[in-house]
């Protein structure tokens, strides 16, 4: 019994459940103002509370779903609608995360070929790292209507500039972590492939990369997640056409408040599956390197 | 003697090559003999007056240049000394970075110039090639002709400057990092809640919260309530995790020092812990402050008054004023780099002890 208290299962649950009652009672707050409208338009005078709250529960435009409401409309638009389907989450989910996917890859490439010059060049460390960091208090996301607009009058259309958007976010993090883990060995280390006769090649092959192979995860890890918001973000502004983001915005035109939230929730599912892919990756290639027990 | 020659100088051949193949493309011939200077400065000198003087003439070069391309007096010679001057600027840049002065307080200049040269350079060949090669406004404006639509739009610039930042993202930021660190203080005495908060938490912050905007813009209307709304929420989580991994740094020694003294539990926290955690809240601080521009941003793609940095971005571009999108573009950058900067000003001021910062 002692265990499961210091375990986080229970407390994670509490935390869950505690969210899920708010969720609930703010679902009635929120919606019984509407729904009291319906009964006076109705000429219902004498309705009990209880019937107030189910009525809450199972409106068709809510302002607030409830959780189950959301979970219905998940299950519906996944798992009873065709994949191809326009209206499968499915659908939607596999357009963002291609877009999602493909920035991701170009984005770490570009992050770790940044990291190694900056790492063996010192007119890099100087010039282009404070340019880093200042690429990343632009606010990307503000210029992704106009990067999209201005590719498509280019004739550039469909995956590449939403994964344009998601390089730019997911490269910063993957370089800075790189960064610190090629200059993790130790003054040591490196006199010792010094005394090798090791060259500047080798010297990165064989010891700066794979000492920094921890460090490239934990920052991948953050640059996926960045990289999801990004395709996301990057759909807004196509005119709703399809995916994740398009499913929001469609939502928010037409007032489907369920379909914005399982977009939402389907998002942050993707979001989780794609880190812990990551941390999968991570596990077994550190096992791999003998870096692991 | 070649070979080792060729080895250590083998980029300033890349640039004397195409200033001299400029001059039989109709290439000025001032323009050559200013860059063959430059050269020969550098090769034959290693010294920072010789830097100093280079850089003056590299940059004398550019402006006679850029003289040269506004009177649309362009010739093949011109793009190929532009080219061998992109090269120069190149080798500049790295003369200067291996400048170490022994003065600390141009040491910390340093720092500062050496970036600067290197940004003024990919201003200087976006202009030139921008104005040179005509590219459509539409794709890329010059950023003469933002800095001209700046100054022509001040007015818009500021009203939507005081939408978007002053009415939306910063009482967002404050709402949000402030509730963060006050939960995070109460969750910081209930190992019971760490353990149960904290990995929720760690999963909505790496969730596409920027979703939540539509909903919070159907919630609280189209004005700025909604978009402090959106801000709140996405700086919340970052903060919160940082401000409770930040109040662990604190070990049992730091503990049992504190309780030898009989320090109270609050006396404990502000005299110690919460000093020892300013770094990783300023981490959470400094995240958040993208964050929260981003937030209200992309709020305004949602709905909006007619005002706003985001509305007007989303709405300029559909018009395919690009000028004008530049110029919010531009503010943006500005808004956001100045809130990191002066975190980061105010970081290095409060947590001077720490020893990321003695060993630079």
């Amino acid at each position: 019994m002692k265990s499961l208290f210091s375990g986080s299962l229970i407390p994670i649950s509490t935390v869950l459940l505690f969210i899920f009652s708010i969720w609930y009672v703010g679902t009635v707050l929120l919606n019984s103002p509407f729904q009291k409208d319906v009964y006076k338009r109705k000429g219902v005078e004498n309705y009990s509370y209880s019937q107030l709250v189910k009525d809450t529960m199972s409106q068709k435009r809510p302002v607030l779903p409830p959780p189950h409401q959301v979970m219905v409309e998940l299950w519906n638009s996944t798992v009873n609608k065709k994949i191809t389907s326009k209206r499968s989450l499915v659908y939607h989910a596999g357009i963002t995360l291609s877009s999602t996917l493909l920035g991701f890859v170009i984005g770490s490439l570009l992050g770790i070929i940044l990291a190694v010059a900056i790492v063996y060049s010192r007119t890099c460390d100087m010039t282009l790292m404070p340019w880093i960091i200042t690429s990343q208090t632009i606010p990307i996301l503000a210029i992704a209507p106009m990067i999209i607009v201005v590719l498509s009058a280019l004739g550039i259309q469909g995956l590449l500039p939403k994964a344009f958007i998601s390089t730019y976010l997911s490269f910063f993090p993957v370089t800075i972590s790189m960064v610190k883990g090629l200059r993790s060995p130790e003054t040591i280390e490196l006199d010792m492939m010094k005394t090798w006769n090791a060259n500047g090649l080798q010297t990165l092959l064989r010891l700066r990369l794979p000492s920094s192979i921890p460090f490239l995860f934990a920052g991948m890890k953050i640059g996926i997640a960045a990289a999801l918001v990004g395709a996301i973000i990057g759909e807004l502004p196509t005119g709703a056409v399809s995916g994740l983001g398009a499913r929001m915005l469609q939502g928010s035109y037409y007032g489907q408040m369920v379909q914005i939230w399982s977009a939402l929730i389907f998002a942050s599912f993707i979001a989780a599956f794609l880190v812990t892919m990551i941390d999968v990756i991570r596990l077994s290639t550190l096992k791999r390197f003998g870096q692991l027990n | 003697m070649l070979s080792n020659f060729l080895k250590n100088y083998y980029f300033y051949l890349f640039s004397l090559l195409p200033s001299l193949i400029s001059l039989f493309f109709e290439g000025s011939f001032y323009g050559f003999l200013l860059l063959l200077s430059f050269l020969l400065i550098s090769v034959f000198s290693r010294s920072v007056l010789s830097i100093i003087c280079g850089g003056i003439i590299l940059h004398v070069f550019v402006y006679f240049s850029l003289t040269s391309i506004y009177a649309s007096n362009i010739s093949a010679g011109l793009w190929f000394q532009v080219f061998a001057s992109w090269i120069s600027a190149i080798i500049f840049v790295s003369r200067l970075a291996f400048i170490k002065p022994k003065n600390e307080f141009l040491q910390k200049l340093m720092i500062l110039i050496v970036p600067f040269f290197f940004g003024l350079w990919v201003i200087l060949l976006w202009e030139i090639i921008c104005v040179g090669l005509n590219v459509p406004v539409l794709l890329l404006p010059a950023p003469s002709l933002i800095g001209v639509q700046i100054s022509n739009s001040l007015d818009i610039l500021y009203a939507d400057f005081y939408q978007t930042v002053v009415k939306a993202v910063i009482p967002g930021y404050i709402y949000g990092c402030g509730s963060a660190f006050i939960l995070s203080i109460i969750i910081d005495r209930s190992p019971f809640l760490q353990r149960g908060l904290l990995p929720i938490g760690n999963l909505v912050s790496v969730m596409p919260i920027v979703g939540i905007a539509p909903i919070m813009v159907m919630w609280f209307g189209f004005d700025w309530q909604s978009k402090a709304a959106v801000v709140t929420i996405m700086t919340f989580f970052p903060m919160l995790v940082n401000t409770v991994a930040g109040l662990k740094i604190a070990n049992h020694i730091d503990h049992d020092v504190m309780s030898t003294w009989g320090s109270s539990y609050w006396q404990s926290l502000l005299k110690m812990r919460l000093p020892k955690a300013l770094p990783l809240i300023f981490n959470g601080l400094k995240i958040n402050t993208t964050l929260a521009l981003i937030g209200a941003i992309v709020a305004e793609f949602f709905g909006t008054p007619i005002v706003g940095m985001g509305f007007r971005i989303s709405v300029e571009a559909q018009r395919m004023s690009f000028d004008l999108v530049w110029a919010e573009i531009t503010m943006a950058a500005i808004v956001g780099s100045t809130l990191y900067g002066l975190l980061a000003l105010l970081e290095r001021y409060l947590t001077f002890w720490h020893p990321s910062f003695h060993n630079r």
